[in-house]
């Protein structure tokens, strides 16, 4: 008994984790166009955010009661040992996305990490192929045409009823557009994501025979997991909100306002209709045709083809990893011990990575101009991206550095002064809102 | 295996409807409130129109400003029944 309650606990620990990842990993959903267009300084946004995601996990008591969604096989005993490794696999692969700062599914990696524990512990028969085509690779390819096809047609229409006005008389009015859409895209991601950790939190628990089947989450569940998320949220995956805002089209303050109202109506009218379709994938989609639909726009379609790999990776991949996992769980507590310690020392190799070229919010919405220039594969492309710092990242070394200090700290790189300057902008747009 | 096409549909047209509509209506309220009131003949009819708010007196500024008024409660209207849609 008291090794299934280890167990467990350590399967809720790694769920408030996964929360986590989730967190910082869609902060750049709902917060991208906002911060790149200035409508909020990056620190307001993703507080603004931290705090709508908390409340959204509090508003809805409909928690998920399977965490696959019908993909799995849950009820041919789904052990603890199983939820434990795909969550781990689901972390690894958020933070190396994360990484690479490209934007993909959260819940993409906790299905693939499910899905890999799953086969590699109970075999294919646990999965359920039709449900993978129905509720991952349909909603893939549709969440991005759906989004970016009605934020066209949205951004065009705007930039067509403004075209008599003043960029800086109508700067107000987008600029409130951008913080309500974006304030529903958070509550929903609240409401949404922060279920999805309870509900894996609840049928832990219910495993492990704490609480009684189809019973509703504990308090404690309910408050663990939606600080966990709004600590994610406000620690702000950077690097991510940095690719979205920047690096995949310049937004302007019209085209923010159409993908963020585009955004929010289709994850809306989607989860109301009933076919749910991926956050990350509709606010991706959304700043594409935002991107496509301003005249003159530039989409860089490398940074979109990257994003578009991710996406395509990321259920194999996080399958893989938690297949690994699950193999190695199997063989007992030392084996679930020696997952516990590679996943943390993955992590923290990960995170040492990052320090290497961090993005924070001082230098979010530089663009990142190797991103937009790398005919390459996506494995090398990831692998660069973690290379050596190309561009003003020395601006980060202290969010608070005037630029004549970030100068100085960067003269062995030749687009210091470039980055200097784009870094002042930076720090002034997040002072003055 | 059945894909869900209808469902599929339905949240492409809704989706679609809606942004267009929101975006329009609320670019309608801005241009109806900013400062250069004598843009396209067209803009202020249509805001006018838009909003049903009746000619009463007043200047076609006037006339702007409350359609643009108008325009941005409907806005509201819709973001409170996305709020009702999250917490329902």
């Amino acid at each position: 008994m008291e090794h299934i309650t280890l167990l467990i606990g350590i399967v809720i620990i790694t769920a408030l984790v996964f929360d986590f990842t989730n967190g910082f990993h869609d902060t750049a959903n709902a917060m991208a166009t906002t911060i790149s267009t200035g409508a909020l300084g990056p620190r307001v946004a993703v507080a603004m955010s931290a705090v709508l995601n908390l409340i959204g996990a509090f508003l809805s008591v409909e928690v998920a009661k399977t965490i696959s969604g019908g993909i799995l096989d849950e009820d041919s005993g789904i052990r603890p040992e199983v939820i434990f490794a795909g969550l781990v696999g689901a972390i690894l692969w958020n933070l190396v996305t994360w990484l690479a700062g490209l934007p993909s599914s959260s819940s993409h990696a906790l299905f693939g990490g499910l899905i890999g524990a799953t086969v590699a512990s109970v075999g294919i028969d646990g999965v359920n192929g039709d449900a993978i085509v129905m509720k991952v690779l349909i909603p893939a390819v549709a969440a991005p045409l759906v989004a970016g096809i009605a934020t066209i047609v949205a951004t065009r229409l705007t930039y067509r009823l403004g075209r008599g006005r003043a960029a800086e008389d109508t700067a107000k009015g987008y600029r409130a557009g951008q913080i309500a859409s974006a304030a529903l895209v958070s509550l929903a991601h609240g409401t949404n994501d922060a279920q999805k950790t309870m509900g894996v939190i609840t049928l832990a628990l219910v495993t492990g025979g704490v609480i009684a089947p189809d019973s509703d989450p504990p308090m404690w569940v309910i408050v663990s997991a939606g600080l966990a998320i709004a600590l994610g949220t406000y620690l702000g995956g950077w690097r991510i909100i940095r690719t979205m805002g920047k690096g995949i089209t310049d937004i302007q303050p019209p085209q923010g306002f159409a993908a963020q109202t585009g955004a929010a109506t289709v994850i809306l009218a989607s989860s109301h209709i009933g076919f749910a379709l991926s956050t990350t994938q509709v606010c991706s989609g959304a700043v594409m045709g935002a991107g496509v639909g301003r005249k003159g726009g530039v989409v860089r379609w490398s940074t979109a083809g990257r994003m578009v790999a991710a996406w395509v990776l990321t259920l194999p991949a996080a399958g893989l990893i938690a297949a690994g996992s699950a193999l190695l769980a199997d063989q007992g507590d030392w084996g679930i011990t020696a997952v516990a310690v590679l996943a943390v020392a993955g992590c923290v190799v990960i995170w040492a990575l990052s320090r290497r070229k961090p993005v924070d919010a001082s230098n979010v919405n530089e663009v990142g101009q190797d991103a937009a220039a790398e005919p390459v594969g996506v494995v090398t492309a990831a692998l660069q991206s973690v290379a050596p710092p190309p561009v003003g990242s020395a601006a980060t070394a202290d969010s608070t550095a005037s630029p004549d200090t970030v100068s100085g700290t960067t003269t062995d790189q030749p687009k210091a002064i470039a980055a200097a300057g784009s870094a002042a902008r930076a720090a002034s747009s997040s002072t003055s809102s | 295996m059945s894909i869900d096409w209808a469902a599929l549909g339905q949240v492409f047209g809704v989706s679609l409807a809606v942004t267009v509509g929101v975006v329009g209506v609320f670019t309608l309220g801005i241009v109806g409130t900013s400062r250069k009131a004598l843009g396209p003949e067209g803009a202020a009819v249509a805001t006018a129109t838009a909003g049903g708010v009746p000619a009463q007196g007043g200047g076609a500024t006037t006339l702007a400003r409350s359609g643009a008024y108008a325009c941005f409660a409907l806005c509201a209207a819709v973001v409170a029944y996305g709020i009702y849609l999250i917490v329902a």
